[in-house]
């Protein structure tokens, strides 16, 4: 700094010149710009990816080789019914870490820096929610990988096998405006993940995550044949696996669609008003 | 309006619960100059500039930047000005470099323009050599700089300063002052606070002062220090039995009062003239008096607001408005 220049670098953006030139699809460019931010920070902080792919690691380990022999008589049957069930439930928890993330972020420099400059309101938050499909796709190929070492096979094929992978991102994107908008409204980032955590609970277990709905006492089953959880495991086992595809997927594009409509307004509401 | 006014805020009212941070505030900066807006901790300097930087709404009064009202024209004001603050920050998970191109992106500089605008700052504020280090390992001057570096991304006519040297060492200071200079050479037009009227004097062409949510004073340095008393002259002379006798001089070069000792073994007196420093050298030369102090001060802030409030900054009372500073 000893050796300040003289001319402040400029490039003749001010007061006196008209509307900049609106580009077109503003938002859009503005989120992925932001998006990148996130998975520039997500790059940075590999332990923060722990929750999508230790976790169904152990999950599948410990469910096939614990429960397995007990549940579905063998390991490798288990293995099988189980993988689509535990690819759903780490995707769901998965998104728990963007309210967490959010929760953290907000009270920092950088929202306020955003709202002074002249972009959407919202591009912030959509860009960190778009950033986070990179976690959602950490949690299908691992899982499928260690699946895959321990005995899965995909029985369908592989463009149905994609599918399933996509339609369980396309849930987790939609799900995570709920934890956004718990973020804005709980104080700490425990209290985030503690309020997530009771709502996902239910939903993964109280369904055929790991074992098959009709097993389960029939006042369960009201709840267990509309948990949109139940709708998506019995997506992807039927994309995976060629089991009875029903209309699960229908139901799973539904709820994904009311995660949205509800949840996406009330989260950039009181994202408005909380900064 | 006045037609040169870039900044322009008039009966500015904020509450925040129960706290009055704003009780109808008035701030005018002509285009190309600074306002030195100077007040202690919680005096409301925050609150008006995320008010004027369209932060924060106002619960009354009106305030425009470049003509353009700050609630109303939101999207027209934020087009024109930088914000520097310790709210106002960077990604510290990202490098200088990213986070500069980053805001060149979202300032629609384009791909292209976004990095060569990030290079060209970087230099400027020499830290191509940090640019590709996550800006959670910069020291506290960098950290500023890359923050000021930040707000001027897109060129801002307008650029508010929120206690930019708060916390850097006097060294660090200075940098940042030949920085703000160098902006208003350009033709920048520049708010900022502080709470030290060294740095008021240094950078400001008019000094409003604020305390508890209101304007206690406006005026150019000059004429605050003939209010408030100019610099005092301190000297600490080597051998304490020289004290009467360096009080002797220093009431001669001083601009009329008594040199009283203001510490142990140290004495002050009041001075107007310029050449009152190197006066008193040489006398003490002449004299024979070995001293191993020697300063100007400007007055603190704790004096401005005795002189001009009767009472210290830092006393306290219950209608006193905290700073919000979220």
């Amino acid at each position: 700094m000893s050796t300040v220049i003289d001319a402040a670098p400029t490039s003749g953006r001010g007061l006196t010149s008209s509307v900049p030139n609106p580009r077109p699809f503003r938002l859009v460019r503005h989120s992925l710009a932001l998006a990148k931010r996130s998975l520039i920070k997500t790059w940075r902080t590999p332990e923060a990816l722990i929750d999508v792919t230790l976790q169904p690691v152990l999950f599948l380990i410990i469910f096939v080789y614990v429960f397995g022999g007990a549940v579905a008589g063998s390991t490798h049957d288990y293995l099988q019914f189980l993988l689509p069930g535990i690819l759903v439930q780490t995707i769901a928890t998965g998104a728990i870490a963007i309210g967490v993330n959010l929760n953290t972020d907000i009270a920092k420099g950088i929202f306020d820096r955003f709202r002074s400059m002249p972009i959407p309101r919202s591009a912030p938050l959509l860009g960190a929610v778009l950033g986070d499909v990179v976690r959602y796709v950490i949690v299908s190929v691992t899982t499928l990988a260690i699946g895959y070492l321990m005995g899965f096979r995909i029985d369908t094929d592989l463009f149905r096998a994609v599918a399933g992978c996509l339609l369980a991102v396309l849930f987790a994107l939609c799900l995570s405006w709920l934890p956004v908008y718990v973020s804005m409204k709980v104080r700490t980032p425990g209290a985030v993940q503690g309020v997530m955590f009771a709502l996902i609970m239910p939903l993964s277990f109280a369904s055929n995550v790991f074992v098959a709905a009709d097993t389960l006492p029939g006042w369960m089953r009201a709840f267990v044949d509309v948990n949109p959880m139940t709708h998506l495991v019995a997506s992807v086992r039927g994309l995976f696996l060629g089991t009875p595809l029903n209309s699960h997927v229908w139901w799973t594009l539904a709820w994904c669609a009311g995660f949205v409509a509800v949840f996406m307004p009330l989260a950039l509401r009181a994202y408005r008003r909380k900064i | 309006m006045t037609a040169d006014l870039v900044i322009e805020a008039e009966g500015l009212v904020k509450t925040f619960g129960r706290t009055r941070a704003l009780r109808g505030v008035d701030l005018a900066v002509p285009r190309g100059s600074v306002l030195g807006v100077l007040g202690p901790n919680g005096a409301g300097k925050t609150t008006a500039v995320r008010i004027l930087s369209t932060l924060l709404t106002p619960d009354g009064g009106t305030a425009r930047i470049g003509g353009f009202d700050v609630v109303r024209d939101a999207e027209r004001v934020r087009q024109s000005i930088g914000l520097t603050g310790q709210y106002a920050s960077v990604d510290e998970d990202l490098t200088g470099r990213q986070n500069l191109e980053l805001f060149g992106t979202l300032l629609e500089l384009g791909r292209a323009g976004a990095r060569r605008r990030a290079a060209e700052l970087l230099d400027w504020f020499d830290l191509t050599d940090a640019a590709n280090r996550p800006a959670k390992t910069y020291s506290g001057g960098m950290r500023r700089r890359l923050d000021l570096a930040a707000s001027l991304v897109g060129s801002p006519d307008v650029i508010f300063l929120d206690e930019p040297t708060t916390g850097l060492d006097p060294a660090k200071r200075e940098d940042m002052w030949d920085v703000v200079r160098s902006l208003v050479r350009n033709g920048s037009t520049v708010l900022l606070t502080t709470q030290y009227l060294e740095e008021a004097d240094a950078l400001a062409d008019a000094i409003t002062v604020i305390d508890h949510g209101r304007v206690i004073a406006h005026d150019t340095p000059d004429g605050l220090k003939r209010v408030v008393g100019g610099q005092t002259l301190e000297v600490r002379p080597a051998d304490p039995a020289h004290l009467p006798r360096t009080a002797e001089i220093l009431t001669r070069v001083g601009s009329g009062g008594q040199a009283d000792e203001i510490r142990k073994g140290v004495l002050a007196v009041p001075v107007t003239d310029d050449t009152a420093l190197t006066e008193s050298v040489a006398r003490f030369a002449t004299a024979g008096i070995a001293v191993t102090e020697l300063s100007l001060h400007l007055p603190s802030l704790d004096e401005v607001f005795f002189t001009l409030t009767g009472r210290t900054a830092s006393d306290d009372d219950t209608t006193r408005p905290t700073e919000v500073a979220a």
